[in-house]
């Protein structure tokens, strides 16, 4: 390296500090600590004492460790499909050519725009067993007896889930991006060989768009692994148990129990399932996505 | 290029140093950094006492002026812990009294045995119970602020209206439930009244009556508020632990206290509970359950008042204590206090106790619990203190703090879990999926579980100091 080099390496690490600072204090050092501390006793009042597998050993005969993982598991394995589905078919409804599209748009996407707690509290109310919104409509539609959501052990993960269909505005704005490139030549070339709406759908829009579903179905596992906001807002993990999820369990064992070594194994323990599922849909997805022009 | 490296590290000084700077303290002055919970009303009695402090000028060792500064600060359990693990906490905290355990445990507070001894405070000037509850292990942690007590609150009106003495609560847990049945109203289909429930249950098929009406009043709901579902046991002689390492929740009382909490499922139905119970709207609001003469009889503590003022200011209510099982047991009820601490690592320490032992002043701490309509935790008051309480029932939740059968939240250091645990047990209990003898034996194996492990760790914790 010249002189002029070190000079210029130096300048170029003097001006990206900023962010060179803030990723190894903010994300470097607490990631690191955290993998520490999983091995740890560790109250954050006291300092950490190292207890070798310990925690990881107390997780897998943790009760309530295994019912949040199945209840984060019941939320994704739901929530992943239903997503995809909905905000695709959304996308593709906004993607039509009527009047006053951009109206539409908005109102689809300003639910992303409420914040989690305002949302949540709205939500509240429209699950409301009594005089919910939701339970009215049922019993105008002929359903007699329509659940108590939230109160309702077999009804909560589901009320959430559909409260998380709700907010999937940022979602569908990709998606419709995504709708947007397909190439109309295609489309009008099907056209001309008779193909039916869904051969196109299946042929051509689907594997034109595969890396947004790719990008989208990623962005949706890791977001659906931590939910937490509306949980403990809505339900605080009950009834019974029945919508502690794994974030929500995390966050009381570290930040109630004052746990924080326990919850940094989880967390670790979080990262790993995570990890695994987005080398498995990257694996499909070799095979799966088409990059055009790529 | 040095002198830009120097022109950027100097920024950054420049920087640090405007942060750290204590705005407001000057050669004269310390400032006491004080974090408080409360907001509102409570916060603004707490901060009259905290400028009749700051108008004495009191001065420390150096003959600085002592200045304490309140900041209202949300969560402070949670921030407390990261200023605390930051090694940058507040000079005095105002915590619940949990935290008392949980941090002294964790050796986060400052012990203030020292300080008591030379500022000559006794527990003879308290009230047994709040003394109790500053101290672990033997040592003190912290002097009280305003404390609280948990009655039996009932409304005058709906008592009269189901043919009740609206002056005479129930002496017995039996007593209880019987007036709570009459005070019940179903609304049965195709009639245009409500019947009571207590006139309904003679009738041979009133299960199926009552799932085709509408419950639209309740005269008591174990769950309603059903912020201390834990403590059911203790007005049926329970104990939730033995103050060392047994957890005991499968005693007797605990479970006979579960059975009744059951028993008011199995009467009314868990259904058509859950759908009246939807009717309520959040605790501080005038659709309160209790609030909106949805329930006639609630247990709350001294603070219910204050929400009885401000949201159904024509209530006709009253308070005396909660009835233990066959009345067997005198005055019964959950006590709990405010504790001002000192998290270790703070600046000024002997300051932060001057302001300590001011509060607990008689003037300051009568000046404080007037302001959040609260009693005195000390044993002296003064003339008028009563008199000009606005709570008419003050007196009955001040004697219930002296009360030998006052307890309060257990200090364990997993109290936390435990907690959780038994509102988990509770659940089940209550919506009959599981039997209480069942859920309480598995929160005991659970908790004794942890209990031992946490012990074993404090203990090892202690042998390496």
């Amino acid at each position: 390296m010249t002189k002029g080099e070190k000079k210029d390496l130096l300048k170029g690490i003097l001006f990206t500090s900023p962010w060179l600072v803030g990723l190894s204090i903010f994300v470097i050092y607490p990631v690191v600590a955290s993998f520490y501390y999983s091995f740890c006793y560790y109250s954050v009042l006291q300092p950490p004492r190292f207890i070798g597998l310990l925690n990881y050993r107390d997780l897998f005969t943790d009760p309530i460790f295994w019912k949040s993982l199945w209840n984060t598991a019941y939320f994704v394995i739901f929530m992943i499909p239903l997503g995809f589905v909905t905000s695709l078919s959304l996308a593709m409804l906004l993607n039509t050519k009527v009047r006053g599209m951009a109206f539409y748009r908005m109102i689809f996407f300003i639910p992303s725009l409420v914040p989690m707690v305002a949302g949540s509290l709205l939500w509240m109310w429209i699950f409301n067993g009594e005089y919910g919104l939701l339970n009215s409509f049922l019993v105008k539609i002929g359903i007699p007896n329509p659940p108590n959501w939230l109160m309702d052990v077999n009804f909560a993960k589901p009320a959430i889930i559909i409260m998380s269909l709700w907010g999937l505005g940022q979602t569908i704005v990709i998606y419709l991006a995504g709708l947007q490139d397909v190439p109309v030549t295609l489309i009008e070339a099907a056209d001309l060989d008779g193909a039916s709406w869904f051969d196109k759908l299946w042929n051509i829009t689907i594997p034109m768009i595969s890396p947004v579903i790719y990008f989208n179905i990623i962005m949706g596992i890791i977001g659906s692994f931590q939910i937490f906001a509306q949980a403990y807002i809505m339900t605080n993990g009950g009834p019974q148990r029945s919508t502690t999820f794994y974030a929500l369990y995390l966050y009381q064992t570290a930040f109630e129990d004052f746990r924080m070594g326990y919850a940094s194994a989880m967390a670790w323990i979080l990262f790993v399932i995570i990890l695994l599922l987005t080398m498995l849909v990257q694996r499909i997805s070799k095979e799966k996505v088409y990059y055009h022009g790529g | 290029m040095k002198k830009l490296v120097v022109l950027i590290f100097a920024a950054i000084l420049a920087f640090q140093s405007a942060g750290c700077a204590n705005k407001g303290e000057n050669l004269d002055t310390v400032k006491v950094v004080y974090w408080e919970k409360w907001t509102g009303f409570e916060a603004d009695a707490m901060q009259a006492v905290i400028d009749l402090f700051n108008s004495r000028k009191f001065t420390n060792k150096d003959g600085k002026v002592i200045h304490v500064e309140m900041s209202v600060v949300s969560e402070l359990d949670r921030r407390l812990l990261t200023a605390a693990a930051g090694g940058n906490p507040p000079d005095v905290a105002g915590v619940w009294t949990w935290l008392v355990t949980a941090y002294a445990e964790k050796g986060a507070l400052t012990c203030i045995d020292d300080y008591l001894r030379e500022a000559n405070i006794t527990e003879d000037s308290y009230l047994p119970v709040f003394w109790e509850i500053c101290r672990y292990k033997g040592k003190m942690w912290g002097l009280p602020s305003t404390p609280g007590s948990a009655a039996l609150h009932w409304n005058k009106r709906l008592f009269r209206e189901a043919g009740l003495d609206p002056n005479t609560p129930p002496r017995t847990i039996q007593e209880l439930d019987i007036m709570a049945e009459k005070l019940t109203l179903v609304k049965l289909p195709g009639q245009d009244s409500p019947i009571s429930f207590y006139e309904l249950k003679s009738r041979t098929n009133y299960k199926d009556q009552l799932a085709q009406g509408r419950i639209i009043q309740m005269g008591f709901l174990p769950s309603e508020p059903g912020w201390w579902p834990w403590s059911w046991g203790y007005w049926f002689g329970g104990k939730l632990w033995d103050g060392k390492g047994t957890v005991t929740t499968d005693e007797p009382g605990n479970i006979k206290a579960y059975e009744w909490v059951r028993s008011y499922s199995e009467k009314f139905g868990v259904d058509n509970i859950k759908k009246f119970s939807s009717s309520f709207g959040v605790f501080s609001s005038p659709q309160n359950a209790f609030l909106s003469s949805k329930v006639a009889m609630i247990v709350q503590g001294v603070w219910m008042y204050n929400f009885i003022d401000k949201y159904a200011a024509g209530m006709d209510w009253a308070a005396a204590p909660f009835p233990s099982d066959e009345g067997r047991l005198k005055d019964v009820a959950y006590v709990e206090a405010d504790v001002l601490v000192m998290p270790r690592g703070a600046k000024h320490p002997a300051e932060a106790f001057k302001f300590i032992s001011f509060v607990n002043t008689q003037e300051a701490m009568e000046l404080l619990c007037e302001g959040q309509v609260k009693f005195t935790p000390l044993k002296n008051v003064s003339e008028g203190f009563y008199a000009r309480n606005k709570n008419p029932y003050i007196r009955v939740f001040r004697s219930l703090a002296e009360s030998p059968n006052a307890f309060i939240t257990p200090k364990m250091i997993i109290w936390q879990e435990y907690q959780r645990e038994m509102s988990f047990a509770y659940e089940l209990v209550r919506d009959l999926k599981a039997a209480p003898k069942d859920a309480l034996a598995e929160v005991k194996k659970v908790m004794q579980r942890r209990l031992e492990r946490e012990l074993k760790m404090a203990e090892r914790a202690e042998g390496k100091k």
